[in-house]
């Protein structure tokens, strides 16, 4: 149950299809070489993104993990440059410097995906101090995975958030591997958010598939760190459509039964959200859904043929901004 | 001319920082142990006494800075940031270039070198060396109260991650302070004596032996010529090309262990240049600590860490 209006509803849907769209498309031109190294696909756990930044305001701040498109395009990152520095190019995020893991734009709040697993915890913890030191009621949101909770980022950070009432918000999307161990056999309590418990906060558990209930958790935790009430874990079960990553030559270990089962229409968060805005009356009829698949897709060409057009970066440029001036 | 006050070493990094704190409101301090003037002088919420976590607050200082802050993170002793190593080498040192140059990362990290003071291998130790690996952190390293005052401003003030290391030995230590908002640039090494015969670059502890060794050999005829580089990242290496130039003997004192060091970069640096190989008369000798964690009994580490004498046999060594 949601109680937003209709516009956000279909804006939210748009995003999802546009993360969706843009992780195809990135698998896409992995595997005809356009784009470097490795990519980390988010497809499958679009609603996390989404439904948690719908909660957020001009101001607040997120970080990132590996996988790090869809909190990029949930923010509102620009896909032209996303896109670019996926292709390495001058015109991307990072001037061709960090490329998929590493797209950041501070402008908007986004401080960054990560290469590490844990890496981001402490920083975006850093980022609610400074939001506290402000005192203007902005929050700070920390995206990670199953398998940053067992690190040792995860125990510091969340103490000290805890301790200070820092107004972060740590966002457990658990798809159940990191990368190939599985959390069932790695995390030491059923659910990572009964950990919450271990520092006197909130711990919810929602449908990470459930774009609305992921959305109404936000929405109470960020009402509760913008009161001064400190930390809440948020942990949202999903499941990754894809393997670790697009590299085809590195394993997958989850059963073929399992990925299968999560990739039917009734556990795809796309698809689900499709279905209840379809069961409301004239939320979403057909030709606006379609329209609406046309504009992302628009966009997405564009934004290949942005990326295609941009000019890899000179070498000189390889030692710029080492330091800043 | 007023007269100079003088200070400990520590007391002239806390007064350069009180300073600063005037005058920025964004600059705050984090530490296991607050100073006890920086408690007095600004409180909570600017100075923060935190749980023993040093990897989180070294994140959080990224974080802060992202977010328009100036934070002073103290590690304590530089063994302690070992635990801290993925938020100082990946996050820290990497954040600004990765992303492009897209914001800056305003920092300090305080912490303390060094050994002599009888508290063994994993709360002694010299490494500022690995970090000069790690493009994107400038290395500061003061050896008397003014310099390191006048660099701690320079840091606070610095857009870009700094580490400050701080001799721990001379933490007690006096010294003049100047009067008035004295800064020292990075990159500025400091003729700490001048002389004709032999110059000595020392860091931090050695400053003080390789001056105390200079007054000797002065009683014998030999001068010697001390250099303080100050700074690690960036090193001024020319102050030190132009004295080599002068005395054509080249001597390097560090507590540090001698493989992949300041001393060997200093080293490479002299040598792979033609005119400053071509002034050298004899070979560049090396004044190190031993290839040993740091031990406990005072017989032992007095034993692993080079002092006056070694400096003053390699000296007679190449002269």
């Amino acid at each position: 149950m949601t109680n937003l209006s209709p516009e956000r509803q279909r804006a939210m849907l748009r995003r999802m299809i546009t993360i969706r769209r843009f992780e195809e498309i990135a698998s896409e031109k992995f595997r005809s070489g356009d784009i470097y190294g490795v990519v980390h696909s988010y497809a499958g756990e679009e609603a996390i993104a989404v439904g948690v930044c719908e909660a957020l305001r001009d101001g607040d701040q997120i970080i990132s993990t590996h996988r790090g498109h869809g909190h990029c395009i949930a923010k509102g990152a620009d896909l032209n440059r996303m896109m670019a520095e996926l292709y390495g190019r001058a015109d991307g995020y990072c001037k061709g410097k960090g490329g998929s893991m590493h797209i950041a734009d501070f402008s908007i709040g986004m401080l960054g995906a990560n290469g590490i697993v844990a890496g981001g915890i402490s920083i975006i913890t850093g980022a609610g101090l400074a939001a506290q030191m402000d005192g203007n009621g902005a929050v700070a949101v920390g995206f990670f995975g199953d398998g940053a909770s067992n690190a040792g980022p995860f125990h510091e950070s969340i103490n000290i958030a805890a301790a200070w009432k820092l107004p972060v918000i740590y966002v457990c999307e658990n798809n159940q591997w990191a990368v190939n161990v599985p959390a069932l056999e790695s995390v030491a309590t059923p659910n990572v958010a009964d950990r919450a418990k271990g520092y006197g906060i909130p711990g919810i558990i929602v449908d990470g598939n459930d774009v609305f209930a992921v959305h109404n958790a936000a929405v109470d935790a960020i009402a509760r760190a913008r009161a001064g009430q400190g930390p809440t874990i948020i942990e949202a079960k999903t499941y990754r459509h894809r393997r670790h990553t697009e590299r085809l030559d590195q394993p997958d270990a989850r059963p073929s039964e399992e990925v299968n089962a999560w990739l039917q229409e009734d556990k795809d968060p796309i698809q689900r959200m499709i279905t209840t805005l379809q069961m409301q009356e004239d939320l979403l009829p057909p030709t606006v859904l379609e329209n609406l698949k046309t504009v992302v897709e628009n966009e997405l060409a564009e934004a290949v043929s942005f990326a295609e057009k941009s000019p890899f970066p000179t070498k000189e440029s390889a030692l710029q901004d080492v330091f800043a001036e | 001319m007023t007269e100079m006050k003088e200070l400990s070493y520590v007391d002239a990094i806390i007064e350069g920082i009180a300073e600063e704190m005037v005058v920025d409101p964004k600059i705050f301090h984090m530490s296991t142990e607050a100073p006890r003037r920086l408690q007095e002088e600004f409180g909570f919420p600017r100075v923060r006494q935190t749980p023993i976590a040093e990897s989180a607050l070294t994140g959080m200082a990224i974080g802060a800075a992202a977010g328009g802050y100036r934070p002073i993170v103290d590690w304590r002793l530089v063994t302690f940031c070992f635990v801290a190593m993925d938020q100082i080498v990946n996050q820290a040192a990497k954040i600004h270039y990765m992303f492009g140059g897209q914001t800056r990362f305003p920092l300090v990290f305080r912490t303390t070198v060094g050994g002599g003071t009888r508290r063994a291998a994993q709360h002694s130790q010299s490494p500022y060396s690995m970090f000069m690996q790690l493009t994107g952190l400038k290395l500061v390293l003061p050896s008397t109260p003014a310099d390191a005052k006048g660099l701690i401003k320079t840091a606070i003030r610095d857009d870009n991650p700094v580490v400050f290391f701080e001799a721990g030995r001379l933490g007690g230590v006096k010294g003049p302070i100047p009067n008035g908002d004295v800064s020292i640039p990075f990159g500025k090494a400091d003729v700490k004596r001048e002389g004709k015969d032999v110059t000595v670059v020392a860091l931090a502890w050695m400053v003080h032996e390789a001056l105390a060794a200079a007054e000797e050999l002065s009683k014998q005829g030999i001068e010697v010529e001390v250099i303080d580089p100050r700074t690690l990242v960036p090193l001024d290496i020319e102050t030190i090309r132009s004295s080599v130039f002068k005395t054509g003997h080249l001597v390097i004192a560090d507590e540090a262990p001698a493989a992949a060091s300041v001393s060997a970069d200093i080293a490479a640096r002299i040598v792979e240049d033609a005119a400053s190989f071509e002034a050298l008369k004899a070979p560049i000798s090396r004044v190190t600590g031993l290839d040993a964690p740091i031990p406990y009994s005072p017989s032992l580490e007095d034993y692993v860490f080079p002092d006056r004498s070694r400096i003053i046999e390699a000296i007679r060594r190449i002269l």
